[in-house]
């Protein structure tokens, strides 16, 4: 089957979907966007989390046909949509968002970066980095979009807010400190507003 | 496979009809996990997210109606002080992400003995909406659960909604797990006082064939605080009378050993819960007395 979506701001048109195939499969292997991660394909380790409609969700969970006109944001767009939500828009057109090619081409260049400014990295994003928050990666994307969602809905999280929000992302390298770490630095340079 | 799509619930029940075999996908967190692992080939998945009735909840003069498909996390923190046993068990349920797909309907239609929302919806008072082209009808929770992972439900019908007594008394819910986060119950207990009728009604889960009511723990705590006169009085319940409702409530489970926890750890941990909900439960309906008859 055909399933028309949005994906980071451009709709985009997925073909020859079989029913059972999940919205991260169709991500992944039919739009060329590998930063959602696929591990457990059972909604335990959240490296699979991308915004529907604005919810956080596993998207080895959602059925392809379910996003079906929705929107969905991975962790490719993530710099884009935190950048439009700064502006505070709210009036994404059509010639917003972020292309496939884009996407694709999408690095972390953290060098270039330092200043947390126009480097193509969201705040939190960038805290991570910072942080030293990422070891070997798989789970950083999922963590990425779920925290950057909490920080949306509550600028100033306590420590526990902070654990609840990411309970359902797993890593198993880091221990969580540094993820602590880069999610109380995003959260207070966001209320500096840096 | 064919992907079902009805944009109303007059089209899924129609659709449900003419395929009795097609399974319902909502949130999606049991039955994509089955499609994911080849566990589940069904010819036809039937979306019921384009039905927006069933997201949406109606707070009325005794009861809630709850669409089947509201998320747990809006349970949490929409319907709390209505519902405040089905908060607390929806707040314990996976993760985040989980709950924001996951909800009753769903738990109800994998009828798991491990679902979260079951002792919540025992001990609440609960009737379950089903309907099919045939008609609609109310099953109460106390005969929905037929068997491990099986319901009341006919093939042709689907889950609605779900009528849940509205709080009359404080509630309580609790759940062994090996985290707080992301974990099957290895046993779960909810308890709810209702003043108005003075009962107390439990729901076990995790430690039967199916999600069940302690109910000689019920007729025997609702004997003893009568007798006593506690719904009055609002003394502390008598120790021994708690410890007697615990070691019935674990005699009421039948469960098994398995890779959660054995049979014997299960029986134990219920009674544990029971005596601890209970205390909580009485505490708050003893301090909200107290206020009472101060005012008065």
């Amino acid at each position: 089957m055909r399933v028309n979506f949005t994906v980071n701001g451009r709709p985009q048109q997925a073909d020859d979907v079989w029913e059972g195939e999940s919205l991260l499969y169709v991500l992944r292997e039919r739009l060329g966007l590998p930063g959602s991660k696929n591990a457990c394909e059972q909604g335990e380790c959240g490296s699979c989390t991308v915004r529907l409609d604005g919810v956080p969700v596993c998207s080895c969970l959602v059925a392809a046909g379910q996003a079906e006109g929705r929107e969905v944001v991975t962790v490719e767009g993530l710099a884009e949509y935190a950048r439009l939500r700064a502006r505070d828009s709210g009036d994404a057109d059509g010639a917003c968002g972020t292309s496939l090619d884009e996407a694709k081409g999408w690095r972390a260049d953290g060098a270039d970066a330092q200043t947390g400014e126009g480097a193509g990295l969201s705040p939190v994003q960038q805290a991570f980095i910072d942080a030293g928050a990422v070891q070997c990666g798989f789970c950083t994307p999922g963590l990425l979009v779920a925290a950057d969602e909490m920080l949306e809905r509550n600028p100033d999280p306590s420590d526990a807010d902070i654990r609840e929000a990411l309970s359902g992302n797993l890593c198993r390298c880091t221990g969580y400190e540094k993820i602590m770490d880069a999610v109380r630095l995003a959260a207070a340079r966001q209320s500096e507003g840096v | 496979m064919d992907f079902l799509r009805p944009a109303s619930w007059e089209e899924a029940l129609a659709a449900k009809a003419e395929h009795p075999t097609a399974v319902p996908i909502a949130g999606g967190t049991d039955v994509m996990v089955e499609i994911n692992f080849d566990h589940r080939r069904p010819d036809y998945l039937m979306d019921l997210t384009r039905i927006g009735e069933l997201s949406a909840w109606e707070v009325g003069q005794d009861t809630v109606r709850l669409g089947a498909s509201v998320p747990y996390a809006t349970i949490m923190e929409r319907l709390r002080p209505e519902l405040p046993g089905l908060a607390l068990a929806s707040h314990t349920v996976a993760s985040p992400q989980i709950r924001n797909r996951g909800g009753v309907g769903g738990n109800l239609g994998t009828a798991s003995p491990a679902g979260d929302a079951h002792p919540a919806l025992l001990a609440a008072g609960a009737e379950v909406e089903v309907e099919s082209v045939r008609g609609s009808r109310r099953i109460p929770i106390d005969d929905f659960y037929t068997g491990v992972k099986r319901n009341a439900l006919a093939p042709d019908e689907l889950i609605r909604a779900v009528h849940i007594d509205k709080a009359d008394g404080p509630q309580q819910y609790s759940k062994v797990g090996t985290r707080n986060a992301m974990v099957i119950a290895v046993c779960a207990f909810g308890l709810a006082l209702h003043p108005g009728t003075r009962t107390v009604r439990t729901g076990i889960g995790s430690a039967a064939p199916t999600p069940i009511r302690a109910r000689a723990a019920e007729d025997f705590l609702n004997a003893a605080l009568e007798e006593g006169g506690f719904w009055d009085n609002g003394k502390i319940i008598t120790p021994s009378v708690a410890k007697r409702f615990a070691d019935l409530c674990a005699a009421a489970c039948n469960p098994i050993d398995d890779v959660r926890g054995t049979a014997s750890y299960r029986r134990h941990a219920v009674g544990v819960m029971a005596r601890r909900t209970l205390t909580w439960t009485w505490e708050s309906y003893r301090g909200a007395h107290r206020t009472t008859e101060g005012v008065a």
